[in-house]
């Protein structure tokens, strides 16, 4: 560990992740305060939509900041895993002409994903402050469980940026793979929409949906609408079926990373 | 490892599996498991290569294109991991496969400095300290706050050289990197190898440019088709170069044309150096070339002479026997002889080219030229400005204002 985060390492990565937001809003007239208003416009329209129109929510407390939470830690782990899948393939030319540890390229891009999602909580308080939502001393939970998503993503980060070296057409299998997933998490409507238990119960069971409900509660509300894994299965063993996942993701991730980084040169 | 060895190679082979056709798909992975089709290629790069590089050595590793030298200097810069074997590596090593690695045109020269060393292994600290010096040895005050786009290319190479140069480190690995640039930034990187040299620091340097194996390294290994040839000193291992090079007519050896109608030929041209162990001339130095020449007809008073030119082609000194009012005399079929011209070194630091030739009396037409025949070097001069150096003596006269000349 002591050696991964060496002197030279650490200037390697604050200057990647310098290059990348540089990069990123890069001839924009705003710069930088895209990154603020872009969740900050998506926001204004979700709660139109959501809130005012549709008029979901379901009875649940603070559903405006309710939504925003679940969207906003979604959008972290998509942004995170399709960015960190293109990372070793787009940085090709670093990987064939110099030695530099090959996870580097992919952490670094998972620290570019953690400040935006930084910048998006930022968001995510101002509207807390709106809707008048009491700071539960829960809160802190939030930590540990961005953590646990933080992880889930790493692993599947590592995953999907060794396998593209090879599986170009990764990138739009993990597109639809993204897309099924944010209708099986709970993140636009409430899982008391299921109707059985039992399905409630396997939806429950996805690490992201543990984690956005659990952050929900944390966080907005202890409202008994929001239902979370713990409470679903009673504090019973299945409870930990998501961490379980979690740690599988960041292990499968790891070794296979390991195992290809070798080659990557050849086969970029 | 003896602490003498920087570098040890052991019976290292690498082999590569080349698709046939980019197999970038899970669908052609399906398909090539069904059909047992492999749709690969076995490209064996090297073969059970083995040598040891010493601290303290420039050595050189040369081969034609394609021969596996650079697969072997990516195995060294540990970008490829041998197939077989291993190597061994006493220190940190520093590759330059290519100069200006991860530059990006969108960002200014400026952060592009930074993430360049960054790459090389500076902290923002130690940038922060040397950025001055880069910029300005790089020439490239005005533009570090504009984007690298708007570079020249011979911009970019020089700000991407003068980070490149800052790198400590044990082992220094440099590719033909430096074969780009114009004749200013070639003579700039030949000053760097004769710096490096002098401060005793192992280099592996990658090549087929014969004269900088020469003149700069030590010992030197030759490879071909992915098979270590030959390993020696570098005159005798450029020597195998040459002579591995030789049968192919087609291709120009690092002589230029040749022609005039043979009444006389040019058997050999070679620079003399003060002593034999010399390399390059010193600004205290008499520059020798001498000319061996077969006569094959019977010819009168031929006009002899050397044309000097610098690395760009820029002729800078001609002169010949008529010039210098030397009567050659009457030469017949079968004579041998042999000329030397000295002249004094009025060269600026660089590298220079001998075209010697052999023309008619009234230089009517040429029996012989080979265009660059010779190279050779000067160094040391201590204000390398301008094409030419010349004993200079100052003479000053004040005059004060009332006119009263001041001893």
């Amino acid at each position: 560990m002591k050696r991964l985060f060496s002197k030279q390492n650490r200037a390697l990565l604050a200057e990647l992740v310098r290059t990348d937001f540089k990069l990123r809003y890069q001839g924009s007239v705003l710069g930088y305060a895209w990154s603020l208003l872009r969740p900050l416009m998506l926001f204004v329209i979700l709660y139109f939509v959501f809130v005012k129109v549709l008029k979901s929510g379901d009875g649940i407390p603070h559903f405006p900041v309710y939504l925003l939470l679940g969207i906003v830690i979604w959008n972290f782990f998509t942004e995170m895993t399709s960015q960190s899948l293109g990372s070793i393939v787009g940085r090709g030319d670093l990987i064939r002409k110099i030695k530099i540890p090959r996870w580097m390229i992919v952490f670094s891009s998972s620290i570019s994903a953690l400040i935006n999602l930084g910048l998006n909580l930022i968001v995510v308080a101002i509207f807390m402050v709106l809707n008048h939502v009491p700071l539960m001393n829960t809160a802190v939970y939030l930590i540990p469980i961005l953590f646990e998503v933080y992880v889930l993503a790493l692993g599947c980060s590592l995953f999907l940026a060794a396998a593209y070296v090879k599986f170009r057409d990764l990138s739009y299998i993990w597109e639809v793979v993204l897309q099924a997933g944010f209708y099986l998490t709970p993140i636009l409507y409430s899982v008391t929409i299921v109707h059985r238990v039992a399905y409630e119960k396997v939806l429950l069971l996805n690490p992201m949906a543990q984690a956005i409900q659990d952050a929900r509660y944390a966080v907005v509300t202890h409202s008994p609408l929001n239902i979370t894994t713990s409470r679903i299965f009673d504090n019973g063993w299945y409870m930990f079926v998501p961490f379980v996942a979690v740690v599988a993701a960041l292990i499968i991730g790891l070794i296979y990373f390991r195992g290809q980084s070798k080659y990557f040169a050849e086969n970029i | 490892m003896s602490d003498e060895v920087a570098i040890k190679i052991n019976n290292v082979s690498k082999t590569f599996r080349l698709p046939h056709e980019k197999s970038g798909s899970i669908k052609n992975a399906f398909v090539n498991f069904y059909r047992r089709d492999k749709g690969f290629e076995i490209q064996k790069a090297l073969k059970d290569v083995s040598f040891e590089i010493k601290k303290g050595e420039f050595f050189g590793i040369v081969g034609r294109n394609g021969s596996g030298k650079s697969t072997l200097l990516k195995m060294l810069a540990g970008i490829y991991l041998p197939t077989g074997g291993d190597i061994q590596i006493n220190g940190k090593l520093t590759p330059f496969i290519e100069l200006g690695v991860g530059f990006s045109p969108e960002l200014t020269g400026r952060e592009n400095v930074f993430l360049n060393g960054a790459l090389l292994g500076f902290s923002r600290k130690e940038m922060q300290r040397m950025y001055k010096d880069i910029v300005e040895f790089a020439e490239l005050e005005r533009f570090m706050d504009q984007k690298l786009k708007n570079y020249s290319s011979g911009m970019q190479v020089r700000l991407a050289f003068s980070i490149a140069i800052r790198a400590q480190t044990d082992i220094l690995v440099l590719d033909e990197v430096l074969a780009v640039g114009d004749a200013n930034f070639q003579q700039k990187c030949i000053e760097y190898f004769y710096e490096l040299k002098k401060r005793k620091q192992t280099v592996v340097l990658v090549t087929h440019d014969m004269g900088v194996v020469k003149d700069f390294c030590d010992r030197a290994v030759l490879i071909h088709d992915g098979v270590l040839r030959y390993e020696d000193s570098a005159p005798k291992v450029a020597n195998e170069y040459a002579i591995l090079n030789a049968p192919k007519q087609t291709e120009r050896s690092s002589q230029g044309r040749r022609w005039g109608t043979g009444e006389i030929k040019i058997t050999d041209s070679e620079m003399v150096y003060p002593s034999s162990k010399q390399t390059y001339y010193q600004p205290e130095d008499r520059i020798e070339v001498k000319l061996n020449l077969n006569i094959k007809k019977n010819v009168e008073d031929p006009i002899m002479g050397v044309t000097i030119k610098d690395i760009a082609g820029r002729e800078i000194f001609v002169t010949n026997t008529k010039a210098l009012d030397v009567k050659t005399g009457s030469l017949s079929a079968g004579d041998r002889a042999e000329i030397t011209f000295t002249m004094q070194n009025v060269f600026n630091d660089g590298t220079y080219t001998v075209t010697p030739a052999i023309a008619e009396k009234d230089v009517g037409f040429f029996y012989d030229v080979i265009e660059d025949a010779c190279r050779f070097k000067v160094l040391g001069w201590p204000f390398p400005t301008g094409i030419a150096q010349t004993p200079t003596t100052v003479k000053l006269t004040k005059t004060e204002r009332g006119g009263r000349k001041k001893k």
